[in-house]
Parts: C-alpha cells; sequence; structure tokens
C-alpha cells in the first residue's frame, strides 16, 4: 500500500508516472520530488520501501505548493471571489458557461453539459 | 495577450484624479465614466462608479476584492438571453 499525500495509491505503475496520480503534481514536480528523495523514477510503486514512502510524503507536507485538498479549495475560493464580486467571469461561472471568450453558437459542450433536444428541429432532408 | 509589465496598470487619467479629488476631500459621489479598460485601483475602494455599458450607466460599487480586475468586467455589455423552459414557451406562444 502506497498511501501518499491523502489516499491515492496508484500501484504497478513507475513512482515517476504513479505520483502524477496526485492533484496538483505533474510530469516536473514528480521527477523533483524522486530527486529530493533520491528515489530511482523507474521503481513500481508496490516496490516502494515504508521509508521511501515516508520521505514522499515528508517533502509533500513540507512543499511550498499545496496538493489534493488544500489546492481543490483554493481553487474554489478563487472561483467563489471571481461568482461573489459578480465579474464578467463570475458570472460565467455562475451560468456554466465557457469563461474564456470561447464561442458559444455550437460547441462549448464541455461546460454545457450534454445537448439538450430542441422541440420543432427538424433533421436534414437527405440529399438527392 | 497581457500587458507588458514595464508600461505597468492602465488607469484611466481622468477618473483617477476624480477619484483623487474625492478622496482628498472626503466626499462619496457616484461617479459617471466611460472609461471600462481602466483598472480597480486601492483607492477606488469604497465609492461608486457608474460604468456605461453602451448603453447605460451601471452602478457598481467598488470592493477590496475588485482590485485589479477592469471596470468594464462590472458592466455587462450584453443581455443574456436563455433558451426558457416551459414558461418562457407559453409566454411567446400568446
Amino acid at each position: 500500500m502506497a498511501r501518499i499525500a491523502g489516499i491515492d495509491l496508484p500501484r504497478d505503475k513507475r513512482v515517476e508516472i504513479g505520483l502524477r496520480y496526485i492533484y496538483g503534481i505533474g510530469p516536473a514536480r514528480s521527477q523533483n520530488l524522486l530527486r529530493q528523495a533520491q528515489i530511482n523514477p523507474d521503481t513500481r510503486v508496490r516496490d516502494l520501501t515504508e521509508e521511501e514512502v515516508g520521505r514522499l510524503n515528508n517533502l509533500l507536507t513540507n512543499a511550498e505548493y499545496k496538493v489534493e485538498g488544500d489546492l481543490r479549495r483554493e481553487v474554489q475560493q478563487n472561483i467563489k471571489r471571481l461568482m461573489d464580486i459578480g465579474c464578467y467571469r463570475g458570472t460565467r461561472h455562475i451560468r456554466g458557461l465557457p469563461v474564456r471568450g470561447q464561442r458559444t453558437r455550437t460547441n462549448a459542450r464541455t461546460r454545457k453539459g450534454p445537448a439538450r433536444a430542441i422541440a420543432g428541429k427538424k433533421k436534414a432532408p437527405p440529399k438527392g | 495577450m497581457a500587458r507588458s509589465l514595464k508600461k505597468g496598470p492602465y488607469v484611466d487619467e481622468k477618473l483617477a484624479a476624480k477619484i483623487r479629488e474625492l478622496n482628498i476631500t472626503g466626499q462619496k459621489r457616484v461617479v459617471r465614466t466611460w472609461a471600462r479598460a481602466s483598472m480597480i485601483t486601492p483607492d477606488m475602494v469604497g465609492h461608486t462608479l457608474a460604468v456605461h455599458n453602451g448603453k447605460q450607466f451601471m452602478t457598481v460599487y467598488i470592493d477590496e476584492n475588485m482590485v485589479g480586475h477592469k471596470l468594464g468586467e462590472f458592466a455587462p455589455s450584453r443581455t443574456f438571453r436563455s433558451h426558457g423552459g416551459k414558461q418562457a414557451k407559453a409566454a411567446g406562444v400568446r
């Protein structure tokens, strides 16, 4: 069991990849952590010793960046601030529309969710 | 693209002068402005501005959280119309 920074336990993957399953850790931070902890990035997560897991946990709790819950909370707070001050970006968040000026005539499905059927819309007649 | 740091934030000169005057005399008055692109500076906090949205002036009370945003962000220039549910459709039929 490799529990690092709370509830994450990828297993079977190389540590370099496994660490990226932690929210807030990408390629660069993963490599930095392993360098600091002096762990070979090629070792599998299941092959990590208790002591190595401890070293990684230690580095993460003392890191200058936030990870997992704290990071998620920070992001949510930032969004909430935008919504509270009533600025353009905030209202886009409230309405669930794209925030960064993308088109909404078509696409924007990630923000708007699955397309809803429109009453009275006919299918295009077949060509020919 | 972000504005060059060398230039510093864009603050409308005329608006800044009016705010300075209000701060010196300690008055609170609604200031009308068209300077939507102007950054909100810390000394505007607590004032109420009327920001033009192309049609009317939207009153905006400046909060300390708003510092660093631009005035136009608080005066939407487009009317938001959504596709209504049954109620909107019933209203349209009548």
